[in-house]
């Protein structure tokens, strides 16, 4: 097994823009936001705040100005959609992508050629760093579809010069024996999915260790420091963590070097800063706040300082690794309440509107969300009262499956769902706390 | 000729049960008979008691989800076939049964078993015309007391 050091002394890095002095990057930086500017111009949402507040490209004098941009929400996406924050033609895009919403309505993200060249790029970056090589094969075990992480690796992957092998999400055993007779030396998928591979290889008599991989690249749900350690006991591979967002292009925002101390932010590509969400204030540098990214070189869909609702820390020390970008650490918490559950997002207020699908359920639930051994279990509690009781167990299970089939409808996502007594959930005074996330995801 | 049937939601953990029961043997109330039907996270407790609305007072004041029933009561003959006689009966009807269970005591050569059915008016019309014993509340109460 190739280990942490020998690969940092390999030091491989797919573009040299990513080793340049901090000075030369802000300089670029500082072009491509005015850049930015001039382009999204053309954006009715912008168009209108900048002629209000009197910003042009030429009153952009640094990149503290950027502070005099407006900022973009998902609310202001959704507000749009259809495409309505298209700052090129209909005919210019190559690819639309979509991220899950509150609604069960994803938010489409559109790209053009020249997004997606990039987009390849950002991934082949953060591959390269975690080991991977042209003459490498890469099974990727993430869904294909409007999601952007198996596309987005796929093409990555295919930047680099490397095989792919899209055996897409689900069927573990067949991801088993694809590896097997494949022989490929990179896993992408979720960090859980990773573990639910080595269990089943188990399960089958086979020994994880003994399995072709040594190196994954794992995201698109949040995980730990302790995850990553058995991860890579289990399997016997280094793991590394990227990070993304669909509504900015996907994953290659950042992605980690081998020196494994934060994941290294594309800030020739994105202007990232760190904010208190209350203030929307800087925090001071290596401090939690919410991830606020302008999307600098961004075609079809360039947006202006969107809150990403994601919590991290941003270091600015010099890497091990060379590269003189800044580091992101782990998303440690959300500015909303948006879980992500088994890779898929899923807000409460899509579990309430479930729920109000099917009456009587609502007044009082709760949701609890654990990861007992492996994968995500999300648990909807509903306190049985007078109206949807009845005596008879048939219209009991019944009610219990039209709760689940409706939160798989709004949420896409199978939930446990549990009739409980009168008055065994918490009351509060104000508002209720309906969220128990016990995965203990959020320490540090 | 109907029976009130007090029906209980129950979680499905140590120690849900002997809570209600305990509450209605607080309040002096005998227990005639019971079921319980469960599934690995709830069950459903059936009651039938002669005090049945104090029971139920008790126990919805003790924080229970009580909903009442009507149920028919039937002696059926203790023998091979006694109760797949009622059956017929009530197949040759249409009329369908959503649960039954018997009751715990038994007089001479009858069992006593308790139905429930959507329309339970019908059903003790036809269970009467074909000749079969329905069991009214008076009747069962003195017997058990």
């Amino acid at each position: 097994m190739t280990t942490e050091a020998e690969l940092l002394a390999e030091r491989r890095i797919w573009d040299p823009i990513e080793t340049r002095p901090p000075e030369a990057l802000r300089a670029l930086q500082l072009e491509r936001l005015r850049a930015l500017v001039e382009r999204v111009s053309r954006v009715p949402f912008y168009r209108d705040q900048f002629q209000r507040h009197e910003i042009t490209p030429q009153r952009i004098r640094s990149l503290d100005d950027i502070r005099r941009l407006p900022i973009t929400t998902k609310e202001d996406l959704r507000r749009h959609q259809p495409l309505g924050f298209l700052a090129v033609a209909r005919r210019e895009l190559a690819r639309i992508h979509g991220s899950s919403g509150t609604t069960g309505r994803p938010t489409f993200v559109a790209y053009t050629a020249g997004d997606l060249k990039t987009w390849s790029d950002l991934c082949a970056r953060f591959l390269v760093a975690g080991g991977l090589r042209p003459e490498h094969t890469a099974q990727v075990a993430f869904g294909y579809g409007l999601f952007t992480g198996g596309f987005g690796l796929h093409y990555g992957i295919e930047r680099v010069g490397a095989a792919v092998i899209p055996a897409a999400s689900g069927n573990t055993r067949r991801q088993i024996d694809i590896m097997r007779e494949l022989d490929p030396e990179v896993l992408i998928c979720t960090p859980s999915y990773a573990l639910t591979i080595a269990d089943t290889a188990r399960e089958l008599g086979i020994d994880p260790r003994s399995l072709p991989i040594r190196y994954g690249h794992f995201g698109g749900e949040p995980w730990t420091e302790d995850m990553r350690h058995q991860i890579e006991a289990e399997l016997g591979i280094l793991a590394f963590n990227n990070y993304g967002l669909s509504e900015v292009i996907g994953p290659g925002v950042s992605g980690e070097c081998p020196a494994r101390t934060g994941m290294h932010l594309q800030e020739d590509h994105f202007l990232v800063e760190c904010l208190d969400p209350e203030t929307l204030e800087p925090v001071p540098e290596g401090q939690p706040g919410e991830l606020v990214i302008t999307t600098l070189t961004r075609e079809a869909m360039p947006l202006v300082r969107y809150r990403t609702r994601d919590i991290a820390r941003i270091e600015r020390s010099p890497c091990r690794c060379g590269r003189q970008t800044a580091r992101m650490s782990r998303v440690t918490g959300r500015t909303d309440d948006m879980l992500i559950i088994r890779g898929v997002n899923v807000f409460p207020s899509q579990i309430e509107e479930a729920l109000l699908r099917v009456e009587g359920t609502t007044p009082h639930y709760v949701i609890e969300v654990d990861r007992p051994e492996r994968l995500d279990i999300l648990t909807v509690k509903v306190e049985i009262h007078p109206e949807i009781f009845s005596d008879r167990m048939d219209r009991m299970q019944s009610l219990r499956e039209r709760i689940g089939s409706e939160i798989q409808s709004v949420a896409g996502i199978r939930a446990h769902v549990e009739l409980v007594e009168p008055r065994s959930i918490e009351r509060f005074v104000g508002k209720a706390k309906r969220v128990l996330d016990r995965r203990g995801l959020h320490e540090g | 000729m109907k029976l009130q049937q007090l029906s209980l939601f129950l979680e499905n953990r140590p120690g849900r049960l002997g809570a209600p029961l305990e509450a209605i043997a607080a309040a002096g109330i005998n227990i005639l008979t019971l079921s319980l039907a469960d599934t690995a996270q709830f069950g459903i407790l059936r009651l039938i008691v002669q005090e049945w609305d104090q029971a139920k007072r008790v126990l919805e004041q003790a924080g229970w989800v009580v909903s009442l029933t009507e149920v028919v009561a039937v002696d059926v003959q203790d023998r091979p076939g006694g109760l797949a006689e009622v059956l017929k009966v009530l197949e040759g009807a249409d009329l369908n049964v959503e649960y039954m269970y018997a009751f715990s005591v038994r007089r001479g050569d009858e069992a006593m078993l308790i139905f429930r059915f959507e329309d339970p008016d019908r059903a003790i019309q036809v269970l009467k015309n074909a000749g079969l014993k329905v069991v009214n509340g008076d009747e069962l109460f003195r017997f058990v007391s």
